[in-house]
């Protein structure tokens, strides 16, 4: 239980590194709409959150609910452990 | 429309239980300056905003809130995690636990319930700018308080990943401050 925990952790804290990149350009570029640098990073940081988030979603069900992510049967979105939860 | 992601915005660690810590904590939940009040102001003043800009920058900057409002509320939820009657009674928080238990409650860190008389929407997008700027400032020094009472490094590391958010948002609504006053400087024809 434990182990696996600390597997979801890791990739969680990998994603949560990468998005977080992601709302910061994105807060730059709604003030800096004409960088073209910040807007490259922006679009190269959405590839990659969305390979991220894919293969964490094939072991851990999805990770955003009404129609963002599909599920595994049986319905995976109730699963815990919940973000308050989980052990970093 | 809002999209949950289920995951936090930054990582939540505690070193141990510790329902003092967490009895402060509260201040940035529900509290003036908290993050409750933020993301209500920021959501609130967005709709009557004059630029797409403006409109944009209170929609994801309240929406950013809201997700440090979930931080805060993680690390209450582990600080009080495993907190017994006794602890609870010499941390000085059976006021609060008579009432609510180990829920997060809108209330700050004296016990004084969440209002929305904490943000303003006054229909002038620089007077609101302003406000939201000071709003900022005010959180950012809140987490400082915090952070000069705090005893657990864990919860410091979170801490201080939100203080430095209000720094950039800072900065963020000082220039859309300089593109709503272009704005209106462009709306007068002589």
């Amino acid at each position: 239980m434990n182990r696996k925990i600390s597997h979801q952790a890791k990739l969680l804290k990998e994603i949560m590194s990468y998005e977080f990149t992601a709302v910061d350009l994105n807060l730059f570029l709604d003030t800096h709409p004409g960088d073209m640098r910040a807007l490259a990073e922006y679009n190269q940081t959405v590839c990659q959150l969305k390979k991220l988030k894919h293969a964490y979603e094939q072991c851990y069900g999805p990770l955003a609910n009404f129609g963002n992510s599909p599920s595994q049967h049986p319905w995976r979105w109730i699963d815990e452990p919940w973000p308050w939860q989980i052990e970093f | 429309m809002w999209i949950y992601e289920k995951k936090l915005e930054y990582p939540v660690r505690v070193s141990g239980p510790n329902p003092r810590l967490a009895k402060i904590i509260i201040e940035q939940y529900g509290g003036s300056d908290g993050e409750a009040a933020a993301a209500n102001r920021y959501l609130t003043q967005r709709y009557a905003m004059p630029t797409g800009m403006a409109k944009g920058v209170l929609t994801d900057i309240g929406t950013e809130e809201l997700a440090h409002w979930e931080i805060v509320a993680t690390l209450f939820y582990k600080l009080m995690k495993g907190v017994s009657p006794a602890q609870i009674k010499a941390a000085g928080l059976e006021a609060y636990y008579a009432n609510h238990g180990k829920d997060v409650f809108l209330e700050n860190a004296a016990g004084v319930p969440f209002t929305a008389a904490y943000f303003a929407a006054k229909g002038d997008p620089v007077a609101n700018l302003v406000e939201d700027m000071a709003a900022e400032q005010k959180a950012r020094a809140t987490y400082e308080n915090l952070l000069n009472l705090s005893d657990d490094p864990c919860v410091n590391d979170t801490l201080r990943f939100l203080r430095e958010r209000e720094v950039v948002h800072f900065q963020r609504f000082g220039e859309v401050l300089d593109n709503v006053q272009t704005w209106m400087n462009s709306k007068k024809c002589f």
